[in-house]
């Protein structure tokens, strides 16, 4: 920590630009108490210059980390990233090694976001590409207005357990939740799961109560064709986070649909 | 809050609304950010601990408001009540010194400790009062100290023009203005106190205007709420406690929890979790679906203290002498995050600002939207009941409180 200067506020964020080292095409930047606004200037300077990998150490609360940037660089976080990580993001890999905050792939495009903790509430709000795939627990409001189009087709994993309003509002696109790595106690998921729901899929792994599931849902085990689906995400996602894929695998899934891709049409309708 | 008829005190008083002049006449939408840190195990901290988990949280603010307190901070003082007050000039601070001269022993004024600091500025007189109630008068009225200096703090509150007390407990304080927290923070010197229990804000206005009372937290004795959200029951809410003597009089939401907390916990002696259960209470379908006596439990808190729920996005973090709670909104509509470290239980709008303050923590989560965090530091009496499973035939008396508890206190 830095020493205290009475003389004035202590300041939460340095306004300076982080230390910077550079090897190859790896730019490691030490973010210890640096603003966000310089910390990813920095970053979209490193990208600019053509690094491949951007390390960024001592990440304590920094926001919009990747936002925006439509590369295929690779950027690994140590610490606890701010809200809206890879928030419109459009292409690159973000890896976060500790918990991150809310709002993570805030309508993002495409690439991925792997998160090696928990991950905070609207994870994946409005998100229309890419992956996220998070170790641990997850907020409320998680994979809310999740749409596709085409060949965009997000897709996020949770290995943990959620909280109410998993899928609200969902349009499109694949949210899988596994009940594994969790430190909350209950049920795999709260309440008003796909409350709202007009499109995509839910797959959740084990047995959830009809109590818990929006009016808009029709509640599916999940078949040999869906299976074949999430097979593929399933092990890419244990590749990343380092997990038995056929542990996974073991039990059932529940998968979750909407029974109209209109549930509100006539809702305004005279 | 989107009614300025709030700020008039003409309401009680016959005053005109100039004395508002410093407020800001513009609003900016946004949100707060909010922290608490308490040792359970009574050990001091400078509150530049707290400085630091609202530094860190700057972004959630936009300068127009920041605010603590602190608890344990007054040791040579353990048994007055003391009054932070915010004046808006002299004739302020005198009328309010004639209400403490005629109710009170006063036995230490002073002005606040302050210094120069950059962004600060226009800020009120700012003074402390180390008192103790009149026994005389106490008697003659037939109160507790605590509904004295309640009475005296409303009285104050709605009819003194130009004064506003911050805050009113015993052996703490509360810090606020219109300024970034760390500005605050430094301007008041808090890293020349230490306490066991710290809550901070930061403020982003949206409803009210930015103005140094307006600043959170909001406090009555030494219960002190800050708050992220908009509480949209305030009407009901405010009618409510009108009724046991409380008038809202700062214009901003925040303060109906404060008096909320005060009635249930001191004059009602409600269990803190059904205090909270209250407030946030559980939707119908999930009282539906809980085990018989938890059903009729929450069911009946519900039709008691029906005027005391609060509607609408919120996390708050009440601090008392005892320690802290913080309690989301039932359907966690603003951010909370938790951490426990040993005796240090810390809550923040951030994972960052725990992180910022506290090293190698051994358990961060998120709390379930309407189950409080409630940190206590040892040897602190509060009514708590455990896992809230009550018997039927104990409902109406944990609901109803001890005898007498809900009489109407009289003010004016």
């Amino acid at each position: 920590m830095r020493t205290m200067d009475l003389s004035a506020p202590f300041e939460g964020y340095l306004r300076q630009a982080p230390g910077i080292s550079r090897d190859g095409d790896t730019v490691r930047l030490d973010a210890t108490d640096v603003h966000y606004r310089q910390m990813n200037e920095a970053v979209r300077h490193a990208v600019r210059e053509g690094a491949k990998r951007v390390v960024l150490d001592g990440v304590n609360g920094q926001r919009y980390i990747g936002t925006g940037l439509s590369t295929d660089v690779r950027i690994e976080v140590h610490g606890t990233p701010g809200n809206d990580l890879a928030m419109f993001m459009d292409g690159p890999a973000v890896e976060v090694f500790g918990n991150a905050q809310d709002g993570v792939g805030n309508t993002m495009n495409a690439g991925k976001v792997v998160v090696h903790g928990d991950a905070g509430d609207v994870l994946g709000y409005g998100m229309r590409g890419g992956r996220v795939f998070v170790r641990g627990d997850v907020g409320y409001r998680v994979g809310i207005h999740m749409k596709a189009y085409q060949d965009q087709v997000p897709i996020m994993v949770c290995g943990g357990k959620a909280r109410d309003f998993f899928g609200e509002y969902m349009a499109g696109g694949m949210l899988v939740l596994l009940g594994m790595n969790s430190q909350f106690e209950g049920p795999v998921v709260g309440g008003y799961v796909g409350t709202g729901m007009h499109g995509g899929v839910i797959y959740i792994r084990g047995e959830i109560e009809p109590w818990q599931v929006g009016e808009e849902c029709g509640i599916f085990i999940a078949g040999d064709e869906d299976m074949a689906r999430l097979r593929p995400v399933l092990e890419e996602y244990c590749a990343d986070q380092r997990m038995d894929v056929d542990e996974v695998l073991a039990r059932p899934f529940t998968k979750l649909v909407p029974v109209s891709h209109r549930p509100y049409g006539k809702m305004y309708a005279y | 809050m989107n009614d300025l008829m709030l700020h008039d005190k003409s309401r009680y008083g016959g005053f005109d609304a100039a004395r508002y002049r410093e407020e800001s006449p513009f609003k900016i939408h946004g949100g707060c950010g909010l922290m608490g840190i308490c040792d359970e195990s009574g050990a001091l901290m400078s509150g530049q601990t707290a400085i630091r988990a609202m530094a860190i949280q700057r972004e959630r603010g936009n300068g127009l408001g920041g605010g603590f307190a602190g608890y344990g901070i007054y040791p040579e003082f353990p048994d007055h009540f003391c009054f932070h007050m915010m004046y808006h000039d002299t004739a302020g601070k005198e009328a309010a010194e004639s209400v403490f001269d005629e109710q009170f022993l006063v036995d230490l004024v002073e002005p606040m400790p302050t210094r120069p600091t950059r962004g600060i500025t226009d800020a009120p007189l700012l003074w402390r009062y180390f008192v103790k109630p009149d026994p005389v008068r106490v008697e003659a009225a037939g109160m507790s100290d605590e509904d004295y200096v309640v009475h005296a703090v409303m009285r104050i509150n709605s009819t003194v023009d130009g004064a506003f007390v911050a805050s009113s407990g015993k052996n703490m304080g509360a810090f606020k203005g219109v300024g970034y927290p760390e500005e605050i923070g430094h301007y008041f010197r808090l890293e020349e106190y230490d306490g066991h229990t710290w809550i901070g804000h930061n403020r982003f206005p949206t409803n009210t205007p930015g103005w140094w009372g307006g600043a959170h937290p909001f406090t009555l004795l030494d219960w002190a709420i800050v708050h992220n959200g908009e509480i949209s029951s305030y009407g009901i809410n405010s009618r409510y406690l009108e009724q046991f003597g409380y008038k809202c009089t700062l214009g901003t939401d925040t303060e109906v929890a404060a008096y909320l907390f005060d009635l249930m916990l001191r004059r009602h002696g409600l269990p803190v979790e059904l205090a909270c259960k209250a407030l946030a209470s559980p939707l119908w379908s999930e009282i539906d679906r809980m085990p018989a006596g938890e059903r009729e439990l929450m069911a009946s808190l519900r039709a008691v203290y029906g005027p005391a729920m609060l509607n609408g996005p919120f996390a708050i973090v009440l601090g008392f002498n005892g320690g802290m709670v913080a309690l989301n909104d039932r359907i966690k509509l603003r951010p909370l995050v938790a951490a426990r470290k040993g005796s240090v239980v810390m809550v923040a709008s951030e994972e960052s600002a725990i992180r910022a303050v506290m090293s190698g923590v051994d358990r961060v989560w998120a709390p379930k939207a309407g189950e409080p965090v409630i940190a206590r530091v040892g040897g602190t009496e509060l009514p708590t009941h455990d896992g809230l499973h009550l018997a039927p035939a104990e409902i109406s008396c944990a609901v109803g409180g001890p005898a007498g508890a809900c009489e109407t206190l009289e003010v004016g």
